[in-house]
């Protein structure tokens, strides 16, 4: 099937080294010194792709006991305090350690050099380093939430954080500080990457969708991610030697906190969008076999989000004392922010329009998030609402609204990204019925699970209670339920995708009749990517045949 | 109890709750509406465009650039219908009605205190007539709390260090959850109460029967004499204070020139950190209260120095009880010895209401 497919992508007479046949990245060298040391993205991809699975599944596994206590209004399974900390560990390694590198490091990472027809990274081995940052980062973290834990919430709210949690806030912060420079070091990477290596004919104006998602979700990485370290030094230093700088007692303001906090945590958003909408950019056009419809406002909406995604912090404080005019400067811009997404729904959509299009898995997961996003993103509308954000603040409303962006959006879209490059990573098919199957599962499970919530936080059950009252068993119960079906949807991917490393049929190349660099090259790719030098001399997308290719 | 057993909407029980609910369901029909057109749209496309053959081939559109612009624009239009309906009704319950009676909430690590005018307490519950407004004054002893209450639609954070009002009309007699929205550390989920509206006839009464020794008022004009404020805060033509009397809600001038309206936040700033505004005419003097008075007396002190009428200031007497300790003196102060009653007025003014 991509004997039909013209690629446009001449290759450049540019001799690499020569390479045994069949031998790839994966087969190049074997031991834990290969690993441990390798200077190869994809090499580290496979290695931020074992760590953040890890990641995953603890923060899954927090989130599972709260669901089962959940399931009575009394909270029999665990005390208050150990709910409190499953809660904050739940929040901390999926935010920290698993959502915000998780598209990046490992798809970002394999797919970045492929994409535009580089050998790697311009710093490899900054690359590898960051891998050691994060991990010792996650390692310091996971420690301080078993050695005790940390009660603080994901949020770190000020002053309880700096004064009256008595739990492991300095060590967890730690982690998190540490890992911080990771995701600044992935970020500088990509964007000098993207700068300097370029295939030659690859323009900006031809760089897939893929790319300009990373593009734009690097620069947040760098300019937001001081602002959390900034923060949570101030914290500590609050809290390790009394410096007044939250707390009233010792003349501080607490809600500064909040500012600074939600001056990264509302961009970091963002960061786990903008790729997973960059993965669905890929695939909707794949499995459409079409053009992609608006390349241009696409690309200009991501740009969009990374720029107004920094102006609209506050309306996370709402009803935390601000003034009424600040309230009404960031209601306006937080639906300004909505434009851009909504653009990028309606142009997926229109990509169908006479498309051809096959379900195959990714496409499953692809669709899925469409549908999720569209449903996150038109409930932060309620959100934007002044009116209606004092009622469902703090809410089961919000933690409904930001899953549908975080777990439906780019958890979804991570799946779909996953199921697309498999066959690339590791040369092999993995089952086509079980993967369909996780699609519907999870795709069930999630809305089984964070729809109930939705109703629960208009009644006004407050986030981030261990017991509540009996009236709110019935519609809990059911997300509990649908959290369990969840786990099923997410557990089994696990089970098919290692299967498929030893029982997965060969994929060839270009299992799917995709265009795009990555698929020019051997599944799995040799470890310098490509034999010789791809020369881009159309836009990404050139699926349709109609017309002579190499038009844009 | 009044609850439903499977209830999937919120009660429906003040003036605000009324426009809240109206641009949910706004929200609810704009939003459902679009989520249906493009689930429809991309359902009906995914199934009239599915591949039915491998060689399929595609036409090649790259985009419509009115369409663009139209579905840019467009949603900024209905955007600012939502933007505008959210402000005035966030608006609206930021300017509570001035006659509302103000009701007093302290929370703390886990549970909220109350305190009614009549200097009524409560712990936890809030007994409040039916169909009139009233105002809340909120502070929080440690960490930041949130006074929910869904039935009324209304939360406020409640931020130590500072004072916050919301209000609300309650239009129905019943029992109502409160809930504390701003996690706050072990018991947070605890830190629940209710709130019960009441027909005015029995809330006059709940009122009566409740214990009460002299209005917040009345008990604010006791720490009044009990801290020493009047020694220098008195009505004598010699006083080293500025007199308190109708302060509340003036204009003051500061020894920097600057101008500040004597408000809630003011009142407690100038209790605990005397130097950090001066009046203009009068000496940093004044020694801080901080550690002294607790959150609920700062409030009683405020409920008297706001009811205070010309000619109110009480004359220190037998009767006040006597000075707990010497209020401490402030370092840069002036350190003369606060008992030492100044023999001219100019001898030395202190600062502070």
């Amino acid at each position: 099937m991509s004997s039909a497919i013209t690629t446009g992508f001449i290759p450049q007479a540019k001799p690499r080294p020569p390479r045994a046949p069949g031998e790839n990245y994966l087969n190049v060298a074997f031991g834990v010194r290969s690993w441990l040391f390798t200077t190869d993205h994809k090499r580290i991809a496979i290695l931020y792709l074992v760590t953040v699975t890890i990641l995953f599944f603890i923060g899954g596994a927090a989130a599972t006991v709260i669901r089962l206590n959940l399931m009575t209004p009394t909270g029999d399974l665990v005390p208050a305090d150990t709910y409190n900390k499953l809660f904050s560990a739940h929040g901390i390694i999926m935010v920290w350690f698993f959502l915000v590198p998780v598209v990046p490091t490992v798809l970002g990472n394999f797919l970045v050099p492929m994409m535009i027809g580089a050998r790697d990274l311009a710093f490899p081995k900054i690359n590898l380093l960051s891998w050691y940052v994060f991990t010792i980062g996650a390692i310091i973290t996971l420690w301080a939430l078993l050695a005790g834990g940390v009660d603080t919430g994901w949020t770190f709210y000020t002053p309880f954080s700096s004064k009256y949690a008595r739990t492991n806030v300095l060590p967890t912060m730690i982690g998190i500080f540490i890992s911080g420079f990771s995701s600044i070091m992935t970020g500088l990477n990509f964007v000098a990457t993207m700068h300097t290596m370029r295939a030659p004919g690859l323009i900006w104006w031809r760089m897939p969708l893929f790319l300009w998602a990373h593009y734009a979700a690097s620069v947040i990485l760098i300019l937001a991610t001081p602002v959390l370290a900034m923060a949570l030094i101030l914290v500590g230093v609050e809290r390790a030697w009394g410096i007044g700088i939250f707390d009233p007692e010792l003349g501080g303001d607490p809600v500064l906190f909040q500012h600074l906090f939600w001056f990264y945590s509302h961009p970091v958003v963002y960061i786990m969008l903008l790729p997973a909408m960059g993965i669905v950019s890929e695939i909707v056009t794949c499995f459409s076999r079409k053009h992609i419809f608006g390349y241009v406002f696409i690309v200009w909406s991501s740009i969009g989000i990374a720029v107004l995604g920094f102006l609209v912090w506050a309306h996370h404080m709402f009803v935390a004392g601000q003034s009424v005019y600040s309230a009404m400067i960031f209601s306006a811009l937080s639906y300004m922010v909505a434009v851009p997404s909504a653009v990028k729904v309606f142009n997926w959509t229109a990509t169908l329009y006479k498309g051809s299009i096959a379900f195959e898995t990714p496409m499953l997961f692809a669709l899925g998030f469409i549908a999720l996003f569209t449903m996150g993103g038109l409930t932060g509308l309620f959100l934007a609402a002044l009116g209606v954000d004092m009622h469902v603040h703090d809410t089961y409303f919000i933690i409904a609204h930001f899953h549908f962006i975080m777990v439906g959006g780019a958890v979804m879209g991570y799946m779909a990204g996953l199921h697309y490059w498999w066959p690339k990573m590791t040369g092999r098919m993995y089952s086509d019925f079980l993967s369909k199957l996780a699609a519907l599962i999870v795709f069930v499970g999630f809305i089984l699970t964070f729809l109930p919530q939705f109703v629960l936080g208009y009644l006004g059950m407050p986030r981030r209670y261990h017991v509540y009252p009996p009236e709110f068993q019935v519609l809990n119960v059911m997300s509990s339920a649908g959290a369990s079906i969840l786990a099923v949807g997410y557990v089994l991917p696990l089970f098919y995708l290692f299967w498929s490393l030893y029982a997965g049929k060969p994929s060839g190349p270009n299992p799917w009749g995709a265009t795009g660099l990555e698929w020019q090259t051997p599944s799995p790719p040799p470890t310098h990517n490509f034999d010789e030098t791809p020369i881009v001399t159309t836009g990404p997308y050139e699926y349709s045949m109609e017309e002579s290719a190499g038009v844009h | 109890m009044m609850f439903a057993e499977v209830p999937l909407f919120p009660e429906q029980a003040s003036t605000t709750a009324q426009h809240v609910d109206a641009l949910f369901f706004f929200l609810c029909a704009v939003c459902g509406t679009m989520a249906v057109l493009i689930a429809g749209l991309v359902l009906f496309f995914a199934f009239k465009y599915h591949r039915r053959a491998e060689d399929e081939r595609t036409p090649r559109i790259e985009g419509n650039n009115k369409l663009e612009w139209f579905w840019t624009i467009s949603p900024l239009f209905v955007f600012f219908i939502m933007f505008i309906w959210g402000a005035s009704v966030y608006t609206s319950v930021a300017l509570p009605p001035p006659d509302a009676p103000e009701i007093f909430v302290v929370g703390k690590q886990w549970m909220w205190k109350i305190q009614h005018p009549g200097g009524q307490r409560e712990i936890n519950e809030l007994h409040i007539p039916v169909d009139q407004p009233v105002k809340l004054t909120l502070t929080s002893e440690d960490v930041i709390h949130d006074f929910s209450v869904p039935a009324f639609r209304t939360k406020i954070d409640v931020i130590p260090g500072r004072y916050v009002q919301t209000w609300f009309h309650p239009t129905k007699v019943g029992r109502y959850h409160l809930f504390c929205a701003q996690y706050c550390g072990t018991s947070h989920a605890n830190m629940v109460g209710t709130v019960i509206v009441m027909e005015r006839e029995e809330f006059r009464n709940w009122l009566g029967s409740q214990a009460a020794t002299g209005s917040l008022a009345d008990q604010g004009r006791q720490l009044f004499l009990k801290f020493q404020c009047v020694t220098c805060h008195s009505a004598n033509a010699e006083a080293r204070a500025p007199v308190l009397e109708g302060l509340y809600g003036r204009t003051v001038t500061l020894n920097n020139g600057r101008a500040v309206v004597a408000d809630d936040a003011y009142l407690r700033e100038s209790i605990l950190y005397p130097e950090a505004k001066v009046v203009q005419g009068w000496e940093p003097i004044m020694p801080t209260f901080k550690g002294q008075a607790n959150e609920e007396e700062l409030i009683k002190l405020l409920a008297f120095i706001k009811s205070l009428k010309p000619g109110q200031t009480p004359v220190r007497n037998e009767e006040a009880s006597p000075p707990l300790d010497a209020p401490k003196v402030p370092p840069g102060g002036n350190p003369k010895p606060r008992q030492a009653v100044p023999t001219s007025p100019s001898q030395g003014k202190s600062s502070q209401p």
